[in-house]
């Protein structure tokens, strides 16, 4: 409801900008058509649909909803957008939810899809113009290879260049644009050769053709362009699929506070935030501030920026960090940093500046450019030469130099690594990993260790009762009641261990925030939470709970959850020969259990963030590729000095921006699966070089020794485009 | 060989026919969402269109 008080607020001043006198007739119909256009469209995020029964499902439930416009799913990017003015996610989530679908709200400030689909529909539209030119013109060259002489030949010739001319000024604008860029900054990138051989091989073209010169190259350049943007396409394609999945990560945090304006509660965004200001952080609520408790008390989850599993207890003066996790009791924070100068953002600074160390690495796409653009421009221009010295016919030189130019054209090349990296992470897309950077397939093929965190990476971050049996029965229906009371992660792990125990009649039940839950039960009082509060001073290795009925005081020891795959992943990585490590920075009780519940042999507790990172630095320095897999806040600057690195999707922000690859369910399996593909994606990656070698060092002699024919030049392009494409499909 | 002067303009007339089909088909947005289309078509709801706006009493103040 505040929402929508602060967006007639705003309107209202949007209405005296605008100066129609209508408007001022009807200021209420306005205001609602001014909402209808602010709050109209909603995006839900539905990670689980997945057939046309889903569609269908999710549409009729959310049409029957009165005040719903239309609701369209897309299926590709698993979203709805719904048209409800009026309407907030909130209103919608639990219609969903009713029928079987998990949904979470994306704000749709943080998806800039519109921009990138322009880019993709800008490129395929080029796709398909070059595309459609080139079967016109292929046509014509099949006449003309056929045999067709003299006039017919010139004639055709004269088509095909009416029709290639401008396909190549258009569809080659983005290699022109590129190679514009790459020769104002002094380097020779590998679009370089290829204007070079467009506009070259067009120019001559048209040359040869109003001399009735037997050979053109239209169909070539117009063919050079197509297979080239297609394998521009496959690159942004692998791109944009990875930035959107990483934008609606983004996205489903949306970033709003409570604030307490003159007593009020008031939704603002956490960018208009300032130091001075009240914010009332709910149970279960992410703290959006660094700020200092004001009022309340609490316990704050910390496991996201330290690691530590157990729970920190919250009272009046206490500082807490953006991130942190409230768990129990509502809290009001005096908000000291905010932004850009919070804690969290600080650490986004410096894991940004961890980041640039690893931009050093040049893909093996890049090294072979490098080498290739010289070369390439050296072997035309000495064709050229030695054909003008010992002929002394300008006009053949100069042909023999554009046929050059075209037959070492890297059309393989310019597929050979997007064609094999598309495969690859749609593969891993499929299996729920996603890849953010581009050459993090070819680093993840060299890791040979990896380094796990524990809390939230190896454990879902989610207790679990240790030893349900051990509990007296007779206090288990109190256990129940006193557990089902309270929303705090140990009374809810209790609750879920004991379900199926009819909870005892407790009466006056109350949760004391911070502390535990306490009632009464057949006279006796009756607690359960901190020892503390219990009345006892028993120490417990791992998080703990006690439990007091009357004068008889019981300890419930808890221990973190596997996540599901954590040791089917930790015995494959083994299997592969990888040197598995788990770094922590809880204590040593609680690694040691994990540890030794997954079979790893090297692990170290206590460790701090910036020990971590050093511990990464030190093994790459001993030569070793490591692969970090972490999520908190603390693991942070270790995933960014990582030679590869994956997070959670359930990590930090700031832990997702850092690493490469982002798991998005939560299971680890593909953790190990991915290191699998990353190795088999490095083999076909270069094989397809291999294969674009091979073709260049059998066609190039031909070329430089003036018998290469346009005929030619058709086949070895498309065989070897092709070749590479159904090499890259060999990815397993 | 009288023929081709009706054969050529044939075939560009019918390139240029394919390409303007499949422009626009990219600029209705035909290629925003493969996954959903394929699926769609098993489904019998009507959705040729966004449903006609409600008049506005529905719309909650």
């Amino acid at each position: 409801m505040t929402e929508a008080r602060t967006d007639i607020g705003s309107s209202d001043h949007d209405l005296r900008l605008s100066a129609c006198p209508a408007c001022d007739a009807a200021p209420l119909a306005e205001r609602i058509a001014q909402r209808a256009v602010k709050t109209g469209e909603l995006v839900l995020s539905l990670p689980t649909v997945h057939c046309a029964t889903c569609i269908t499902d999710v549409e009729r439930a959310l049409a029957a909803v009165p005040g719903v416009w239309s609701a369209r799913v897309n299926l590709s990017l698993r979203r709805v957008s719904i048209e409800a003015p009026g309407l907030a996610a909130h209103d919608l989530i639990p219609v969903l939810d009713r029928i079987g679908y998990e949904a979470h709200e994306l704000d749709p400030a943080a998806l800039s899809a519109t921009a990138a689909d322009r880019q993709g529909r800008d490129i395929l539209m080029r796709i398909g113009v070059s595309g459609f030119a080139m079967m016109n013109i292929m046509i014509l060259s099949v006449a003309v290879w056929s045999g067709a002489e003299a006039a017919t030949r010139d004639l055709f010739h004269w088509i095909s260049g009416a029709i290639a001319l401008p396909t190549v000024a258009f569809a080659g604008r983005p290699f022109f644009a590129s190679a514009w860029r790459a020769l104002r900054a002094g380097r020779l990138g590998m679009d370089v050769p290829i204007s070079l051989a467009l506009i070259l091989a067009s120019a001559i073209s048209v040359f040869e053709t109003a001399q009735g010169g037997r050979h053109a190259y239209f169909d070539a350049a117009v063919m050079l362009c197509f297979f080239l943007l297609v394998g521009r396409y496959l690159d942004y394609r692998t791109r944009a699929i990875a930035r959107s999945a990483a934008e609606e990560l983004t996205a489903l945090e949306v970033p709003r506070a409570v604030a307490l304006v003159g007593g009020q509660e008031t939704a603002v965004a956490v960018a208009d935030l300032v130091p001075g200001d009240l914010i009332l952080v709910r149970p279960g609520a992410r703290v959006a501030a660094d700020g200092i408790v004001v009022t309340g008390t609490s316990e704050i989850d910390r496991s996201l920026l330290t690691g530590e599993s157990l729970p920190v207890q919250a009272a009046p003066g206490l500082a807490l960090s953006a991130g942190e996790v409230n768990l129990t009791g509502p809290l009001t924070l005096r908000v000291t940093a905010a932004g850009r100068d919070s804690s969290l953002a600080r650490l986004t600074a410096l894991v940004a500046a961890a980041e640039s160390a690893r931009g050093r690495y040049t893909s093996v796409a890049d090294r072979a450019s490098r080498a290739y653009a010289p070369v390439v421009h050296l072997l035309a221009l000495a064709s050229f030469g030695g054909w003008l010295g010992v002929t002394g016919d300008a006009r053949l030189a100069l042909n023999v130099a554009a046929a050059v130019l075209i037959i070492t054209c890297p059309c393989a090349l310019g597929l050979a690594v997007p064609a094999v990296v598309t495969a690859a992470s749609g593969r891993l897309f499929r299996r729920g990993l996603l890849i953010k950077d581009g050459t993090a397939l070819e680093r993840l093929a060299n890791v040979d260790t990896v380094v796990f965190d524990k809390t939230g990476t190896l454990t879902l971050g989610m207790p679990q009762v240790a030893a349900p049996e051990a509990l007296d029965p007779a206090a288990r229906p109190v256990a129940a009641a006193l557990a089902g009371a309270s929303a705090h992660p140990l009374s809810r792990a209790l609750a879920a261990a004991l379900e199926g125990v009819g909870p005892a009649a407790v009466e006056d039940l109350r949760e004391v925030p911070g502390y535990g839950v306490e009632g009464r039960w057949q006279g006796q009082m009756v607690r359960l939470g901190r020892a503390d509060w219990i009345g006892t001073d028993e120490a417990a290795p791992g998080p703990a709970s006690w439990l007091r009925i009357g004068d008889r005081v019981q300890r419930i020891d808890f221990t973190d959850r596997l996540r599901s795959g954590a040791e089917a992943c930790v015995a494959a990585l083994r299997r592969r020969g990888l040197r598995v490590m788990l770094l922590s920075g809880d204590n040593a009780g609680a690694v040691a259990d994990i540890a030794v519940r997954l079979g790893i042999s090297e692990w170290r507790a206590g460790v701090l963030p910036q020990e971590k990172a050093a511990a990464v630095a030190e093994l790459s320095r001993d030569g070793a590729h490591v692969l970090m897999v972490g999520d908190g806040l603390n693991d942070t600057a270790a995933l960014a000095a990582a030679h590869a690195s994956i997070s959670p999707a359930s990590a930090l922000d700031a832990a997702r921006v850092a690493s490469d690859m982002v798991l998005l369910g939560s299971d680890l399996a593909p953790v190990a699966e991915a290191v699998g593909v990353a190795r088999s994606a490095a083999r076909r990656i270069r094989e397809n070089f291999a294969l674009s070698v091979l073709y260049n060092i059998v066609a190039v002699p031909f070329a430089v020794a003036g018998f290469a024919t346009p005929l030619m030049a058709a086949l070895a392009m498309s065989l070897s485009s092709v070749s590479v494409t159904l090499n890259a499909l060999r990815v397993r | 060989m009288e023929v081709l002067v009706f054969l050529i303009p044939v075939s560009l007339g019918l390139g240029a026919l394919g390409l303007a089909a499949f422009l626009w088909a990219l600029r209705s947005r035909q290629y925003e969402d493969p996954k959903g289309d394929a699926a769609r078509i098993l489904s019998k709801e009507w959705d040729d269109r966004p449903r006609p706006a409600p008049d506005k009493d529905n719309d909650g103040s």
